[in-house]
């Protein structure tokens, strides 16, 4: 297999209050021979907020950030699916209306840019199934996961609306996804099934409707409990932030104690991968994953 | 390779009159290329069970009677071929009711919430009406687009029932009454708008309590994608200047104010800056947690001593920002 290469969108969060969503995603691709070429020049992506404000400025914005990627002439990889969809819904829209990309083109003209619509967006989730193979990462597994009942949570920004989606997830089934299941079984550990892990975990109405925040992320984890899982894993960092540090309060508005540790999808692979405790940056998290080394 | 799939359908069961408790009974049939959800609705009221009921009517994808939820995924009993889902799902299909909760017999449930909040955005154009024209009220092309494909909206409640939104907060309006709120706000005819505005941007019931989770999208058998239809809501309230300052709106714009200075979202200063010096007290607790992992630091919010990473080329943002930026707060 030829290695590997990617242009890394880390998004805001990696570099701010998940830095073991990077450092697990960094060790990962080292052990796994893939280069990752960080865009030190990407700007956020506005996360779902900023197009509610201003459209306009969203997409030239996002399509700057595409930019740089197609600078390098490489795939661009996310780790966050809020990420990954404000972006790809950029992608989307300029590559479908001329006229609106004319527009978008004259803005970038003026900082010496200009969106040509010719590289691919997708998560690292996918660029580890889809392109890495399932497979190679089973046959590199030095620390099998047989031990943990792993919870997937998919988080709604990489499955939905599964037209955009399915050009960059492998045709993943919104209603039953399966590419976190599959990646959990290739690390050894057993997967959970159970019926919130397609669900929304609230994050983006946190500040303005925490009851409703608190109603979908405690949900969703008490299902994963009683499905007897011993930990959760996300490939989205809000989900990561929301399932993590609201445990408490989303606890007290359902009437039963929340404790379960929030993993990134990258810091199970890196767990499996034998990867350094710094690396896997356990020690980040609010809800400690007092089952996990390291933690 | 023969034309007909046998398929377990599994099928939601429950009589509020006389049932304690729902139940799912089993009904096996071979199911050919061309039959829809519908015809297997059909098969197991004629051919297993007249008892058992649900909607239906034009049979033509219109009516909007016939929305049910087949593995989860919300259709249009009419207009879903039942071969699609087999692929989809396999061989065991499981018909539920768009919401459990609502049902009164098996497929059929209350819609009363629905109504209500559809009936409560005004879905039709509020006007004077001149008895006597004379002449026709003409629409540019420009304004028809605007409407997008809002008008194509059946009333299914596909989308109402697939929001996790309003499955936790009965005051939300939720996307159908949101396309409708669209749809008139737009119209040139129609002189509800700004009313229309105000009541979409309320906290608790408009479209700032939107999860942002596609489910709406995903749901629609009309393929109207309501969540855009919100996004423009959002759009208008800023356009018309009917925009609250409060948590919500601050939070969208405060994303500008963030990128120009960084280029990244400085996560803790957007919290502080939406809720305002009292508000943000409330997330004390969290920060604190968040401090103690190493998420955030103490040093964060002084120029010069923080953590906060800065785009390369920034200064190319903020030109972007300054010459790119159409609405205020």
């Amino acid at each position: 297999m030829s290695k590997l290469k990617y242009a890394l969108y880390t998004g805001c969060t990696a570099k701010e209050s998940t830095p073991e969503l990077l450092s697990s995603t960094l060790a990962v691709a080292d052990k796994l021979g893939i280069e990752l070429i960080i865009l030190e020049e990407a700007s956020c992506c506005g996360a779902s907020h900023l197009q509610d404000f201003d459209p306009f400025l969203s997409h030239v914005l996002n399509a700057r950030n595409i930019c740089y990627a197609e600078k390098l002439g490489l795939t661009m990889a996310t780790l966050c699916n809020t990420c990954q969809i404000n972006l790809a819904m950029t992608k989307e829209k300029l590559d479908h209306d001329s006229d609106y990309r004319a527009k978008v083109n004259e803005k970038l003209a003026e900082v010496g840019l200009e969106y040509k619509g010719n590289i691919k967006i997708k998560h690292f989730l996918y660029a580890l199934i889809d392109d890495y193979g399932l497979e190679n990462i089973s046959s590199k597994v030095e620390v099998p996961l047989s031990h943990f009942n792993i919870a997937p949570f998919y988080g709604c920004h990489n499955i939905r609306p599964s037209e955009l989606q399915n050009t960059s997830n492998g045709g993943e089934n919104p209603y039953n996804p399966t590419s976190l299941d599959r990646l959990i079984e290739a690390l050894e550990g057993n997967t959970v099934d159970y019926a919130s892990k397609n669900k929304c975990c609230g994050f983006h109405v946190d500040l303005q409707a925490p009851h409703t925040s608190n109603a979908l992320t405690g949900t969703a984890l008490l299902d994963a409990i009683d499905n007897n899982a011993d930990v959760v894993v996300t490939p989205c960092p809000l989900c990561h932030l929301n399932m993590d540090i609201k445990q408490k309060s989303a606890g007290k508005q359902a009437g039963r104690d929340i404790n379960i540790p929030i993993l990134h999808m990258p810091q199970m692979v890196a767990l499996a991968l034998g990867c350094t405790e710094k690396e896997i940056g356990l020690k980040y998290h609010v809800t400690k994953a007092k089952q996990l080394k390291g933690a | 390779m023969s034309d007909t799939t046998k398929v377990n359908i599994k099928a939601f069961r429950f009589n509020a009159e006389t049932d304690y408790l729902p139940y799912y009974k089993s009904y096996e049939m071979e199911v050919g290329k061309d039959e829809l959800v519908l015809d297997l609705l059909n098969r197991i009221k004629w051919e297993h069970d007249g008892s058992f009921s649900y909607r239906r009517s034009c049979r033509h994808g219109i009516c909007g009677a016939c929305g049910i939820k087949v593995n989860g995924k919300a259709v249009l009993s009419c207009k879903q071929n039942a071969m699609e889902l087999i692929e989809l799902f396999g061989n065991e299909l499981i018909f539920d009711p768009q919401s459990k909760k609502r049902v009164v017999k098996d497929m059929i449930i209350d819609k009363g919430d629905f109504w209500e909040k559809h009936a409560a955005v005004k879905p039709f154009v509020v006007a004077d009406i001149d008895e006597h024209p004379t002449h026709e009220t003409t629409m540019s092309q420009n304004e028809v687009e605007n409407i997008l494909d809002a008008d194509y909206c059946i009333q299914c409640g596909n989308c109402h029932y697939a929001c996790p939104a309003i499955e936790v907060n009965e005051d939300y309006f939720g996307p159908a009454a949101f396309v409708a709120a669209y749809r008139f706000s737009v119209d040139p005819r129609d002189n509800a708008g700004k009313n229309r505005l105000e009541m979409t941007a309320n906290l608790g019931a408009g479209v700032w309590d939107c999860v942002k989770c596609f489910e709406c999208a995903e749901a629609c058998p009309k393929d109207i994608n309501p969540i855009e239809k919100i996004t423009r809501l959002h759009n208008l309230q800023f356009e018309k200047g009917v925009a609250m300052r409060n948590v919500a709106t601050k939070h969208a714009e405060g994303f500008v104010r963030s990128i120009k200075k960084h280029g990244f979202l400085d996560e803790a200063d957007i919290v502080k800056y939406s809720e305002g010096p009292i508000g943000v007290l409330k997330h004390m607790g969290d920060a604190m947690k968040m401090m103690k992992a190493g998420k955030i630091h103490i040093t964060d919010q002084i120029p010069f001593m923080g953590n906060m990473p800065k785009s390369k080329n920034l200064d190319e943002i903020q030109k972007l920002i300054k010459i790119s930026q159409t609405n205020k707060l």
